[in-house]
């Protein structure tokens, strides 16, 4: 299986042997292994329940909140074991994006892009926290659409614009890796176009992993593509390269719409 | 195809009917209070103690309005409302807080289990926990302490539930955002979800607190009741319900009755009014 895995150098990210599982002998995600190349955007696919987003929560260590949750293996951030760092240092080293935009109804839109700063009590001179504010919504597209209602609450903006709020409170911690679960998956095409044009920009700063369930969308953003079915990680390649000439019998058939 | 209309019209009417007849006594009984009761309501109502008998007897057989009022019962009743607020809000809502933690776990389950079962318990059982506890023990005697703690410990379950439901309602992404953020669990609760919910516990303190304002049974065996404005934990106080049972076994006083049964169900409407306004809305 490892013939279909590229070779990244340098990677920011390195997952070694990773196993997942919710239930005693049930992998989620079974014994993967991959490196993510930096300043580029890697995609997960595969059909639903094979596992990517128990991937890529493995890889913030989301899975910790839930005893029953059991990880195996490694993972390493620009050559660091993630399980060594404390939670605030790695999560302020990849940040998250999820599939429904979540922003903190509680707060109005200045206070969700700092919040990653104010609820861990991280202090700052008020300029700074302005900076941070409006370089955050620059860098998502928003700041000129919010700019006058920073201190409103963020329900009367539409489902594009808080997913990009989100995307920005992600940003104000100048994160390494950003992910995200099918950020685009609960909105309509051109809320996503924005969403999709957003991400190629911002990889020029960051690294990017997203799973998604499109495969066009894949094919028009990223530069690798992860293939998983039923848990392990099948296929692993520069995306032209996938899209046109799969290696693998079952991403062929899952590309050309065979099952998903 | 002309069937579906008809069905629904005599649906709806049905739904109407039934509507009104639910609501009417409640309309009724408040007609009667008004009609009945506003008489008595002017300056002295809210500014003055209940008379004794021989001056409402007096006024009875003059013709004239009873003198005095209820300020005795509305300032005990502030007083024991007030501190059951003091006693029962923190301990009800981290008791629901705890409970929505731990869902599931064992012990959170039996902590739920005796809170509907407290719920459940007739106040006068209440009222008796009260005499045991604080009557009998710390006032050795009756007091507004004891009525407090009865008042109490009926708007635990209710503050216990209301705060359980409420942070339900809160979808699990919210919190994993905060997580996502690196925020500590502890500050997620107090900075994140407490404020999301906020309307909805307030809702359900607001809603405890017009449920027990009206109680009387409870309060018969811990505050007792009192002739006079008392702000001494320690002494008996009065409250409006208790001067309502009070009027109601003095037959010099029954027209105070309606007056202060108005008062009160005006106050405890508009409590349940104003939760309603601010509960907070699924969208
Ligand atoms: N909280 C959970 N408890 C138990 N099993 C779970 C849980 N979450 C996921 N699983 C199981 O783990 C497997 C992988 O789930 P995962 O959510 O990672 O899939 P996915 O590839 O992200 O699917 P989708 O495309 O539908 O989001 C599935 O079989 C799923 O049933
Ligand atoms: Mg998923």
């Amino acid at each position: 299986m490892n013939s279909s895995i590229i070779e990244i150098k340098k990677p920011i990210i390195s997952i070694q042997n990773l196993s997942v599982s919710y239930e005693k002998g049930k992998n989620a995600v079974n014994k993967v292994t991959a490196d993510i190349k930096k300043n580029s955007i890697t995609a997960i696919m595969g059909p639903s329940g094979c596992g990517k987003s128990t991937l890529l929560r493995a890889i913030n260590r989301m899975h910790e909140l839930y005893p029953n949750i059991k990880t195996e293996g490694k993972i390493l951030l620009n050559d660091q074991d993630i399980s060594r760092l404390s939670l605030i240092d790695l999560r302020r080293k990849v940040g998250m994006v999820f599939q429904h935009p979540n922003p903190f109804p509680s707060m109005s839109i200045y206070d969700n892009v700092i919040s990653g700063y104010k609820l861990n009590g991280i202090r700052q001179k008020k300029s700074k926290r302005d900076d941070i504010v409006e370089k955050s919504l620059q860098d998502v597209a928003l700041w000129s659409e919010v700019k006058d209602s920073l201190f409103k609450k963020g329900n009367f903006l539409s489902g594009g614009q808080q997913q990009r709020l989100c995307i920005a409170r992600a940003l104000a911690f100048e994160p390494d890796v950003i992910l995200l679960d099918e950020p685009t998956s609960a909105l309509d095409p051109i809320a996503t176009s924005k969403i999709e044009e957003l991400l190629v920009k911002l990889k020029k700063d960051y690294t990017i992993v997203m799973v998604t369930h499109n495969m066009a969308q894949a094919a028009r953003i990223s530069d690798q593509s992860i293939f998983m079915y039923l848990g392990d990680l099948i296929e692993y390649g520069k995306t032209k390269v996938m899209f046109t000439n799969p290696s693998d019998k079952r991403t062929e058939e899952y590309l050309t719409g065979k099952f998903g | 195809m002309t069937a579906r209309p008809i069905k629904n019209s005599i649906f709806k009417g049905a739904v109407i009917v039934f509507s009104l007849i639910a609501i009417t006594p409640i309309l009724l009984i408040i007609y009667e209070l008004v009609r009945k009761g506003y008489k008595q309501i002017n300056i002295s109502f809210f500014t003055e103690v209940a008379p004794s008998t021989w001056d409402a007897m007096m006024a009875n057989n003059n013709g004239e309005l009873i003198p005095g009022g209820i300020l005795n019962g509305i300032t005990g009743t502030l007083l024991m409302v007030f501190v059951a607020s003091i006693i029962a809000i923190p301990i009800g809502l981290i008791t629901g807080i705890y409970l929505y933690e731990n869902a599931g776990k064992r012990y959170a389950n039996v902590i739920r289990s005796i809170s509907d079962i407290l719920q459940g318990s007739p106040s006068i059982v209440i009222g008796i926990i009260g005499y045991f506890w604080v009557v009998k023990y710390i006032t050795n005697g009756f007091s507004a302490l004891a009525g407090s703690v009865a008042l109490a410990i009926m708007m635990l379950p209710l503050i216990i539930r209301s705060t359980e439901e409420t942070l339900k309602m809160i979808p699990q992404t919210i919190k994993e955002a905060g997580l996502a953020l690196g925020v500590p669990y502890h500050k997620i609760i107090m900075r994140v979800l407490i404020p999301t919910s906020f309307s909805g516990l307030v809702t359900g303190i607001l809603l405890a607190l017009s449920r027990v304002i009206g109680e009387t049974a409870p309060l018969l065996i811990t505050a007792l009741g009192s002739p006079m404005v008392n702000f001494n934990l320690d002494k008996p106080a009065s409250a409006v319900p208790l001067l309502i049972w009070e009027f109601y076994n003095d037959p010099n006083m029954v027209n105070l009755i309606w007056s202060s049964s108005l008062f009160l169900v005006v106050f405890i409407l508009t409590m349940n009014l104003i939760s309603k306004k601010i509960a907070p809305k699924k969208n």
